[in-house]
């Protein structure tokens, strides 16, 4: 039996591509989205001729682009548009990213989510754009696929990923094209309180991908904390779906808004979206509460109760404002962390967002720092679906122009998009200055609060890492106190630790890690196994 | 509704939409929690959902290390819990 071409590349794929021909799509007889296969109850024999039998591209992709959300569809789109091959890669199981989450497509009956999205109509097209791409053959979806390396290689750029379509199974895939976008979006910036480890505390977003994926209502009786407008979706959502929203607890207050109101004023379907929200919130009696926040969680082996306090406006809790609130689950989020694990080894320029993250630093056209390296959506800062769209658009013209490709839109168009996107992104700015981290958050902890989840690292052993081991930053906590070094690579606790140590006002840089998911010894070894020795 | 298949989740059966993730179809069944930790012995389950926290850890089918919500639920998937986090 032929092997998968995808094996083709070797070790020094970094330094050569001697087969760039050889790419991962020819290795996906049935891929999981394919609306015949459905179920995959066992894995599927590999035909002699893979590349046919799928009706996927057997020509290496012109366009990789890593995350398939509304920046990555996008993007994907209009190069496919412009008459380029595009690989679109996602660890999901759709595509949408985490704003249009989605159940695989065989479950769209079975799992209901219609109701829950927001502008769907512009999924729905972007979909059948892809789509029209896919059956001609010029797109490769690849889903369940999580790519754990992108490399420079001689023609571009190399992009390790493994093929998770059959867990726990996994399957080494090499992607080569000349032109890479890194859309991977952002994950809840978390900040600890008193028992935010107890089962029932979930992230904002967790709470909101249960539902969305799943159809999963987490809890009866809800509370949700932190900062920023995701609150809202997520208590609508829950709210929508039967759970009892007991309160959202929204730290910012109402009027940092009014210091900035020009970009609200100038984003009409921004009042739309949050008025919309704000009726079903209405209607089922939904409290928001501002300048509050839940600074502890109590129960035994789950949530059973919250405290709320009302703050300063430094974000201590003020004296006499406490309050006990009973609550089964709890949803808690500080705006976002750009996902920057794929950019950070390619070394592109970084540059503070405005909101304590560092981003990717763009040009006009999201050209990274790196030649042939391109960035969207979140990556460049945290600035919501809309800009991600018309970020993902213009990277892939970018593309377009610096391939030479035939299929170019006009320019007044793309004048269009960048004006839509300079307008998102401006509300973007007033977003973050409207919903600070409160920087007093620390006086909510205990000693013996756990800051990093994985290796159960307290925060008194955070402060005497600062005060007597003199740590100024996520790096030297970690290498005195393991905060940061277990599963999660310090990917939840690395802001707040950085908050509890770092200078005030420097942005928080993660950590570069070589590997950005976990990857067995033996599906590695498959990937560099040369043709020879496999057929 | 459609129909509801099952794995099994320490030997005992779970039902599942099919299109679920196993933290999915746990949190559906009622189980928030299905892990503890090296250290303190403390209960985790789904935290971030995502894929990025690690908290929801399973072992599939043999093979450990698995977070929970990110793996599509299939019939007759073996799912074991408990174990801690070295796996």
């Amino acid at each position: 039996m032929r092997e998968p071409s995808e094996r083709g590349p070797d070790r020094s794929s970094e330094h050569s591509t001697r087969e760039p021909s050889r790419n991962a799509t020819g290795g996906h007889p049935e891929h999981p989205e394919h609306p015949e296969h459905p179920e995959h109850p066992e894995r599927p024999e590999r035909p002699e001729r893979p590349e046919r039998a799928a009706g996927l591209p057997s020509e290496p992709p012109d366009l990789v682009v890593v995350g398939a959300g509304p920046a990555g569809m996008a993007a994907a789109a209009t190069a496919l548009d412009g008459g380029l091959r595009v690989a679109l890669v996602d660890s999901g199981a759709a595509p949408g990213g985490q704003f249009w989450r989605h159940p695989p497509d065989h479950a769209r009956e079975a799992v209901p989510t219609a109701d829950l999205h927001h502008d769907l109509p512009a999924y729905r097209a972007l979909r059948a754009t892809l789509e029209s791409h896919r059956r001609a053959g010029r797109l490769a979806l690849l889903l369940n696929h999580h790519v754990w390396t992108a490399v420079r290689a001689e023609h571009g750029f190399a992009v390790h990923a493994m093929d998770r379509s059959h867990p726990p199974e996994e399957r080494a895939v090499v992607l080569h094209a000349p032109a890479l976008l890194v859309a991977t979006g952002a994950y809840d910036r978390q900040l600890p309180f008193p028992g935010w480890d107890l089962p029932g505390v979930l992230t904002a977003g967790g709470l909101q991908s249960l539902l969305k994926g799943g159809g999963v209502v987490a809890g009866r009786r809800v509370v949700l904390g932190g900062t920023g407008p995701f609150l809202l979706p997520v208590a609508a959502a829950l709210a929508a779906r039967g759970a009892e929203v007991v309160a959202v607890c929204e730290a910012a207050a109402p009027s940092n808004w009014l210091r900035r109101p020009l970009p609200l004023l100038r984003d009409p379907a921004k009042w739309a979206e949050a008025a919309r929200y704000a009726a079903v919130l209405a209607r089922h009696r939904v409290p928001v509460r501002t300048r509050t926040a839940v600074v502890a969680a109590e129960g035994d082996a789950r949530v059973a109760a919250v405290r709320t306090a009302s703050l300063d406006g430094d974000g201590r809790p003020l004296p006499g404002t406490e309050r006990r609130i009973d609550a089964d689950t709890v949803g808690v989020g500080w705006g976002f962390v750009p996902q920057l694990d794929l950019l950070l080894p390619l070394g592109c320029d970084l540059a503070d967002a405005g909101d304590g993250t560092l981003a990717a630093t763009v040009d006009a056209g999201q050209r990274t720092t790196v030649p042939g390296l391109y960035a969207a959506g979140e990556t460049c800062g945290v600035g919501g679906a809309a800009l991600a769209v018309a970020e993902g658009r213009l990277a892939a013209v970018s593309v377009l122009t610096d391939l030479a490709a035939p299929g170019r839109p006009h320019p007044r168009r793309t004048a269009g998009v960048r004006r839509t996107a300079a307008r998102h992104r401006a509300f973007a700015r007033a977003m973050a200055g409207a919903h600070p981290l409160p920087p007093a958050w620390p006086a909510w902890l205990t000693d013996d609060t756990t800051v990093c989840r994985c290796e159960e690292v307290t925060a008194v052993a955070v402060r005497t890492a600062r005060e007597e081991g003199r740590a100024s930053d996520h790096r030297q906590v970690k290498q005195l106190t393991r905060a940061g070094m277990g599963w999660c690579q310090g990917r939840m606790c690395g802001p707040a630790v950085h908050c509890l140590v770092a200078a005030p006002g420097r942005p928080y840089a993660p950590a570069e890690r070589l590997i950005a998911t976990p990857v067995t010894l033996g599906a590695l070894a498959d990937s560099v196994e040369p043709p020879s020795a496999t057929t | 509704m459609t129909a509801v298949t099952v794995f099994t989740v320490d030997g005992e059966p779970l039902p599942f939409v099919p299109g679920q993730t196993l933290a999915a179809a746990l949190v559906a069944s009622g189980r928030i929690a299905w892990r503890t930790t090296r250290g303190g012995g403390r209960p985790r389950g789904v935290f971030c959902g995502i894929g990025v926290c690690y908290d929801c850890l399973v072992t599939v089918d043999g093979t450990g290390g698995q977070r929970a919500c990110l793996v599509q639920a299939r019939a007759g998937m073996a799912v074991t819990t408990g174990e801690g986090d070295d796996a």
